[in-house]
């Protein structure tokens, strides 16, 4: 442990940090908007000054950082931004927002949730909105660094699996320059999709305005609108369909389409087991639900219109992204309830998506199967294989760790809820909803979370960190061993 | 022809032997002096002692004036390097090298002549993999063997007692097998060659040997022998090389299961294999064979080093229920001791192997040799070159041909097509005709009747 060079990291992380401030303050000027300028003025300088505290006096600090130190900074990387990160929020007089509510948008911007406290956004400042669309868009691009070179190299929850492809380090435990390069890749990665993105929503009849920001919150599978009614606002097709084949795109694993890009082969993407599965439980969702729609006749309208909303609702959860073009807490109970159940699966790993990841499932399933094999031929050999090569059974350890330190995390954060004194759907659908990175829940929480408890509030950030942080780089902190020298 | 042999192991020796009963010049070189000694008190041959691959070993084996060098040491780069210095060195014409590791076959452009100058690869692993692959698929077959690029099949077939052919007359199989594209080139009773007459009545333990264009040859073995089902479940014991491959190109049309005694192999196996199922165990161990079922397995294959461990599980698994047990047996003295009834098919690698070599052996353009009958029996497929005027082939009709009594043309293959042979077939240039070869002492007669007279350019 290096105190000193994580507080330098710290104190430049902040000031990077502040500076993704301006470009709200000049949303705020271009529109007019004193209040809210003066708000992200003061937590942009606030910022600033903090940061270089901290880095100054440790500016000389320079040495290679070690694998604990790793733990520490992506750590605090989510916290201390989440906490500097709601300065805007608390001090804005639009909002009104006490000190949990600020805390919770901002954290649930960061981590890519997506579950808001406010409410009316149509009449809110604009400044503001982009702050939130922005604070989500960034948010996903630490998330795309963070899974794809830092986490397997941790190797958190068997994604030591993919150490092999990614040209991140993993030499001595030491954090080598190559994890800039690597990062520097997937930003390009992460920024040519969100240009294309946005001039989609563009073509497709979207505002400048909104087409910009709904562009951050679909690549970063955040879920965040400007309006309230989220993307039914449009009531258009065709943005539905832009979103939805850009929030398949941000599920998939960056690492892939990085390969993809690099080898210049679209077969790449089928010859993936992990995008396969994912493709494969999306599509064999919809089919379900789809069908579910037609027997209980729910939706009006033409069939064509069906089956975008269906699929739209199917890939918005699947992906844990969390946008709504229309009321699926309404429909018949099943599907709400098997849509909250498919934010569990998740998105791709390394992708901006939230949940356990497809690959553990997968992985999970073909473990599941190996154990019948082996009940039926006790003396044979199974290997557990993703694609043709096999797969260490130390990953598969790992894996069954992480699901169950997933649902241990998820029961106690549920009873925690209730003993606040919120109804069991509510809370069942709040904390799969934070959990999973997704965004809206059931019950009270179907539109926005501003009536609960503040408590629960607490209890749903610390979700939302777990979720995103993959759990175990955020308890591990917490082990005495971990802080053992 | 003066033929230099690298490696005097299994492969290496037998080869050794059977060549030199066909006068011909034989150098054998090995490391090995007692190994050396053994073979040649057995047969008319000169020895050297040495590293293969040395260039002072090889000069000393008269690479200088040698038709060939076949490297059949157990070592890939050893022989790589031996072809390598025969070409470089001594301009050696055929350079002939076992190359076991598939990794060096499946670069193209390595084995030409500015890289490394091997003529001809050969795998003893794959050739042996790819003939039990045969047999399975053609349940009922003593042996099957490919011609042409598998276009057309030699297939050896033991008439089983509850055959519906047993008591029938030779013309009776002629008269069913009209339309099939095949030929009866040889039958055997008690061992002994009988020429095939009409009015022959067929018997129980008659060996017939047929040839017949692939697409029909499952037809045959299915029609004559009746009551053979498909094979479908086969249980491989070792997971050696030639086990492994077995597994691999049995797997995408067969249930296979391998065992393998050693947990760290079998690991790494079941890495491998894709849908095999890997068992580690003892091939011997009847709780194991019960546990997987033995009693409704079609085909046991056991494929160790080891023939006493061969032998013994497969008659354990033959005891246990297995319908067909086939086993790899090295030494020559047990396979004619097993074949008596106690395991169906004894494999020898050395003969598979050798009918690869011969092919580059023979003089005139043969293409593919196959060693049958433990080595007195040969089947040949030559290329017809040359015109009416310079070949002693082309343009005569297969009845005009002065082949020795013990030979007979099953087939020719011309262009793509397969041509059933008859008495007033008239062979043409290019024509591959496959010959079956009673007694092999007669191989020269056949030899020469392919060779181009000079005259021809």
């Amino acid at each position: 442990m290096q105190p000193f060079v994580i507080l330098r990291i710290l104190g430049q992380l902040l000031m990077i940090f502040s500076i993704t401030m301006l470009p709200a303050v000049g949303v705020g000027l271009f529109y007019n908007e004193s209040d809210s300028v003066d708000s992200l003025a003061m937590a942009f300088l606030a910022t600033l000054i903090t940061g270089f505290l901290l880095w100054y006096p440790f500016r000389n600090y320079q040495s290679d950082l070690r694998l604990r130190d790793g733990f520490v900074i992506v750590v605090l990387f989510w916290t201390v931004l989440g906490l500097f990160g709601s300065i805007p929020f608390f001090l804005s007089n639009a909002l009104a927002l006490g000190f949990v509510d600020s805390l919770f948008e901002s954290i649930s911007g960061l981590t890519t949730t997506g579950a808001t406290v406010l409410t009316q956004l149509d009449h809110l400042p604009y400044s503001i909105l982009f702050y939130r669309q922005q604070l989500q868009w960034l948010g996903g691009m630490g998330i795309i660094v963070l899974a794809v070179a830092i986490l397997p190299m941790l190797g958190v929850g068997g994604m030591q699996l993919y150490r092999a492809e990614t040209p991140g380090p993993v030499k001595d435990n030491k954090l080598t320059p190559r994890i800039t390069e690597t990062a520097k890749a997937l930003w390009y990665i992460y920024l040519s999709l969100t240009i294309l993105c946005a001039l989609s929503y563009w073509l497709a009849g979207m505002t400048v305005f909104d087409a910009i920001s709904h562009s951050f919150s679909t690549i970063a599978i955040g879920g965040f609108s400007t309006h309230d009614l989220n993307l039914q606002y449009f009531d258009s097709r065709i943005i539905e369909w832009v979103a939805i084949v850009f929030m398949l795109l941000s599920g998939a694993n960056f690492g892939l389409h990085f390969l993809v890009w690099r080898h210049r082969s679209l077969p790449h993407y089928w010859r993936d087991d992990e995008f396969r599965m994912y493709c494969l439980i999306l599509l064999a969702s919809s089919i379900i639900i789809l069908s579910v729609v037609k027997f209980h006749d729910t939706l009006s309208g033409p069939l064509f219109d069906q089956i975008t909303t269906v699929v739209f609702q199917v890939v918005s959860i699947g992906t844990t992204t969390g946008f709504t073009s229309d009321d699926f807490s309404v429909w018949p109970t099943f599907i709400p309830v098997l849509l909250i159940m498919l934010s569990f699966i998740g998105g791709c790993a390394g992708s901006t998506g939230g949940g356990m990841k497809v690959i553990r499932m997968l992985l999970l399933f073909k473990q599941g199967l190996r154990e019948l094999k082996r009940l039926v031929h006790p003396n044979a050999h199974f290997a557990v294989k993703l694609g043709k090569k096999p797969v260490d059974n130390r990953v598969i350890e790992a894996v069954w760790g992480f699901l169950s330190a997933y649902i241990g995390i998820f029961i106690i954060m549920l009873l925690m809820l209730l003993a606040s004194g919120i109804d069991q759907v509510t809370a069942f659908s709040a904390v799969a909803a934070t959990l999973n990175n997704l965004g809206p829940g059931l019950g009270e929480v179907a539109n926005n979370y501003s009536d609960i408890n503040a408590f629960s509030k607490y209890v749903l950030c610390l979700g939302m960190l777990l979720g995103r942080l993959e759990i175990f780089t955020l308890l591990v902190i917490f082990t005495p061993v971990f802080w053992r020298r | 022809m003066k033929i230099i042999i690298l490696g005097a192991g299994q492969v290496g020796g037998s080869l050794a032997l059977s060549l030199a009963n066909e006068s011909n010049d034989i150098t054998l070189v090995d490391s090995d002096p007692k190994v050396l000694q053994e073979i040649q008190d057995r047969a008319d041959l000169q020895t050297v002692v040495g590293h293969a691959s040395h260039p002072t070993v090889l000069a000393q084996a008269g690479a200088m004036d040698a038709n060939m060098v076949v490297a059949l040491t157990n070592s890939d780069e050893t022989n790589m390097v031996a072809c390598q210095i025969a070409y470089t060195l001594f301009h050696t014409p055929t350079k002939i090298a076992r190359v076991r590791a598939t990794d060096y076959l499946d670069y193209d452009g390595l084995f030409v002549q500015e890289a490394l100058p091997i003529d001809v690869l050969i795998s003893p692993e794959y050739l042996v993999s790819k003939y039990i692959e045969n047999l399975i698929e053609h349940p009922g077959a003593l042996q099957v063997l490919n011609f042409a690029d598998g276009k057309v099949k030699l297939i050896a077939i033991a008439l089983h007692a509850k055959s519906m052919l047993i008591g029938k007359k030779v013309s009776a199989i002629f008269d069913d097998m009209k339309d099939m594209d095949t030929n009866l080139v040889a039958m055997y009773r008690h061992q002994q060659l009988l020429t095939i007459e009409q009015d022959v009545e067929l018997e129980a333990g008659d060996e017939l040997f047929f040839i017949a264009a692939s697409s029909k040859a499952k037809n045959i073995t299915t029609m004559l022998q009746g009551l053979d089902k498909p094979n479908r479940r086969v249980i491989i014991a070792g997971g050696g090389n030639i086990g492994l491959l077995l597994a691999q190109i049995l797997e995408p049309h067969y249930r296979v299961k391998l065992i393998e005694r050693d947990a760290g192999r079998a690991k790494s196996l079941s890495e491998i294999l894709e849908k095999t199922i890997v068992l580690q165990g003892d091939a011997a161990d009847e709780n194991l064979l019960m546990e997987e079922n033995i009693d409704s397995v079609d085909v046991f294959c056991a494929l160790t080093n080891d023939d006493e461990a061969n032998i013994l599980s497969s008659m354990l698994a033959k005891r246990l229920g297995a319908r067909k047990t086939m086993s790899l047996i090295n030494r020559p003295s047990y396979i004619e001791l097993v074949e008596s009834g106690m395991i169906d098919t004894a494999i020898s690698p050395q003969q598979v192997t050798i009918g690869a070599l011969l092919a580059h052996i023979r003089r005139g353009d043969v293409v593919a040799v196959h060693s049958l009958r433990k080595g007195y029996a040969e089947a040949i497929e030559a290329v017809a070159h040359g015109d009416h005027r310079t070949s002693k082939v082309v343009g005569r009709k297969i009845h005009e041909l002065k082949l020795p009594t013990s030979a007979g043309i099953g087939a020719i293959v011309r262009a793509d097509e397969v041509i059933i042979a008859t008495p007033e077939l008239i062979i043409e240039p290019e024509d591959h005709v496959i010959i079956y070869l009673a007694d092999k002492n007669k191989v020269r007669e056949v030899e020469r009747l392919f060779q181009v007279s000079a005259t021809f350019i």
